[in-house]
């Protein structure tokens, strides 16, 4: 597709492939982000609500048992440490605060492991909107306890039984709800993919995360890492971490769901093993066939289990600024373990595929700086942990 | 003048009204298509319009995922659709689907394929003209109208483009939301059929819900035409049953027919 550079591509990748419907609502989101982000009271309002009730910054934690055991030096950044556990909530917050100040008193979610959509329904519950969050009937099955995290804050969870039952699905559910209810409903997308302007917007509202961590990791040691690691599913904490980081000299890997294995074609990496395509409004690396029909994926993380990317990521991918590897379930869960035992830190199944990289032979230079950005912890993860580990 | 065009040439000399039915391709078998799509010219259709299935349909409701899912999971592919496709001549033929099956291997290729195989013309559900400047280019080097849609919430700037950059027809969405039957008020659609008419010549056909006659002839009275897809893919699915319910077909489309003309 050789189209003009224009506003909400990254090179070719990006644009706006929606129905009609839904354009003019994306062309008004799009001026009212602009306007809000350089609004100095929005900038207020968000960063004080992010300090007050997210429990921002983050702290950035010296992994010294997990250097010790790698041959690196490891730093984490700890979104888990985030109100409701996750990176999630710096962007439905943001979108949140913008759905108010376009007056919008409805607003929609889809959800994978739940955690954007315990998110969403936090800020709901604070501001007082109406909230839906639509999540695959299998993911609600996999995620019982945001399930009801979600229900407990207000929040109404609509099952989706469509194709998959997973992310993508709950995806496709929620634009249908947003093109049927658009004049009065918001639709906060939980990731940095979709059509322009979320994969901007969200970025925008993430990139809190990168640029903490780089003033804090500068105060601490005087200088930048020489590594920064983040899982990637749709990819919003993997851009909000990177981005802060694209004009220096820190070498930047994306770590995809690797599943049962590339070979097996069971995995959820469309970045390592995919190509691009129109998916979700935005054209980016997706998992397809031959005859453009999406195809199914596999992780253990529900909330990395997503054929698509975002599009930013595409273009990161083929400028080749970012790695993008992949962990199978085994080295995530394996990574998962260790983090807990050497460190006391119980990543969520997403994050345990940044960590696996650590041990991922030949990727990281010995002795190197890295800094792994722990996008959530795991509680959610927990019974399925006891089963698949066999505690 | 495309065929799309004469078609509708004809019908306002004869001040008749369109009747534009959708099909799923693949559901029922694909085998069928070619006899579903004569039977639907038999009962009174002036256009047909063939649905690519897609896995990840956004704009359709409960009734076209499904039909495109089980036209999937027969193993449906776009090249058997065409093949199929081009043994029916008697209407002209609007292909519709959604943007990447289209851009699998290139849009040009697509667009000149489907022209081989005596498609008309193509609408793409999740491609609006702004976003379509290749496509436009292509489609019109193969020859093929481009139909885009227009929406109740769409702005006079953004229907202007429509207007601008479709051929054939216009098509009108009767309110937001997606495909599917549903009862409602035709308000909407009269009011977006107006602002359309003030933009361009073209006809306008209006679709999104319209599945009984009394639906069929309320939106005749504003409209050039009407497009039923749902309701028509939920009838074959129910009652097409390999080909023995064909004359029932032809009664269920005579009927539809019968009330574009009020
Ligand atoms: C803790 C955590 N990390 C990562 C992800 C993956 O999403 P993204 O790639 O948008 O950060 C999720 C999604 O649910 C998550 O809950």
């Amino acid at each position: 597709m050789n189209q003009e550079p224009q506003p909400g591509r990254f090179g070719q990748f990006g644009g706006r492939y929606v129905p009609e419907t839904l354009v003019p609502a994306l062309e008004e989101l799009a001026a009212e982000f602009e306007l809000a982000w350089s609004d100095p009271e929005f900038r207020s309002t968000f960063e004080s609500l992010s300090r007050d009730y997210v429990g921002r910054p983050t702290p950035l934690t010296e992994a010294n048992r997990l250097s010790e055991s790698t041959g690196l030096q490891v730093s984490v950044k700890r979104e888990d440490l985030c109100h409701t556990g996750a990176h999630k909530i710096n962007n439905a917050l943001g979108q949140c605060l913008l759905a108010q100040r376009m007056g919008k008193k409805r607003i929609i979610a889809e959800t994978g492991a739940g955690q954007h959509g315990v998110a969403t329904a936090t800020v709901c519950a604070l501001f007082g909107l109406e909230c839906e969050v639509y999540m695959g009937e299998e993911d609600c099955a996999r995620q019982e306890l945001n399930v009801f995290r979600m229900k407990l804050l207000g929040a109404k969870v609509v099952p989706v039984r469509s194709g998959t039952k997973t992310l993508k699905d709950a995806l496709n559910e929620a634009m249908r709800d947003w093109v049927t209810n658009v004049r009065s409903t918001h639709y906060v997308i939980g990731t940095a993919a979709g059509p322009h302007p979320y994969p901007h917007m969200v970025r925008e509202f993430q990139s809190v995360i990168g640029s903490e961590t780089r003033t804090q990791y500068q105060e601490r040691h005087g200088r930048l890492p020489d590594v920064g690691i983040a899982c990637v599913g749709g990819g919003s904490n993997a851009i909000g971490f990177f981005h802060a980081f694209l004009g220096d000299d820190v070498r930047l890997i994306g770590v995809e769901a690797g599943g049962l294995g590339l070979p097996t074609g069971h995995h959820a990496a469309p970045l390592s093993a995919g190509s691009p395509g129109v998916l979700h409004g935005s054209y980016s690396y997706m998992m397809q066939d031959d005859d453009g029909q999406v195809l199914p994926t596999h992780s253990v993380s529900a909330g990395l289990d997503y054929p698509g990317v975002g599009a930013e990521h595409s273009y990161l991918k083929d400028t080749a600024r970012v790695e993008y590897v992949v962990a199978t379930d085994e080295e995530a869960l394996a990574a998962f373990r260790r983090v807990a035992e050497l460190e006391g830190l119980i990543p969520a199944f997403e994050t345990a595929h940044a960590f696996a990289a650590l041990w991922q032979a030949g990727l990281l230079q010995p002795g190197s700086r890295v800094v792994v950005n722990m996008s959530g912890r795991g509680d959610k993860d927990m019974e399925r942990a006891s089963r698949l580990l066999g505690l | 003048m495309s065929r799309i065009a004469d078609t509708f040439q004809h019908l306002r000399e004869g001040n008749e009204k369109a009747l534009i039915l959708f099909v799923t391709a693949g559901d029922p078998a694909l085998k069928d298509l070619t006899a579903i799509l004569e039977a639907l010219a038999e009962g009174g259709a002036d256009l047909v319009e063939v649905g690519l299935p897609f896995s990840d349909p956004i704009a359709d409701g409960p009734s076209i995922q499904a039909s495109s899912q089980r036209a999937l999971d027969r193993g449906v592919k776009i090249a058997d659709v065409l093949e199929e496709v081009s043994e029916f001549a008697r209407l002209p033929v609007v292909m519709m689907g959604y943007m990447n099956p289209m851009i699998r291997s290139s849009l040009a290729e697509f667009a000149q394929r489907a022209r081989r195989a005596g498609v008309d013309g193509a609408i793409v559900c999740d491609l609006t003209p702004d976003e379509g400047t290749e496509w436009i280019q292509v489609a019109r080097s193969a020859e093929l109208d481009t139909v885009f849609l227009a929406a109740p919430t769409s702005t006079d700037d953004r229907l202007a483009q429509v207007c601008h950059s479709s051929r054939g027809f216009v098509y009108a969405v009767s309110r937001t939301g997606v495909t599917g039957s549903k009862d409602q008020p035709w308000d909407e659609a009269e009011k977006l059929v107006g602002r359309i008419r003030k933009l361009t010549a073209l006809p306008v056909c209006v679709g999104f819900g319209i599945s009984i006659p009394a639906d069929v002839k309320a939106v005749c009275s504003f409209a050039d035409g009407v497009i039923v897809g749902s309701r028509l893919v939920e009838w074959l699915w129910e009652n097409w049953n390999g080909g023995k319910g064909r004359d029932k077909l032809v009664d269920w489309v005579r009927a539809m027919k019968d009330a574009t003309r009020g």
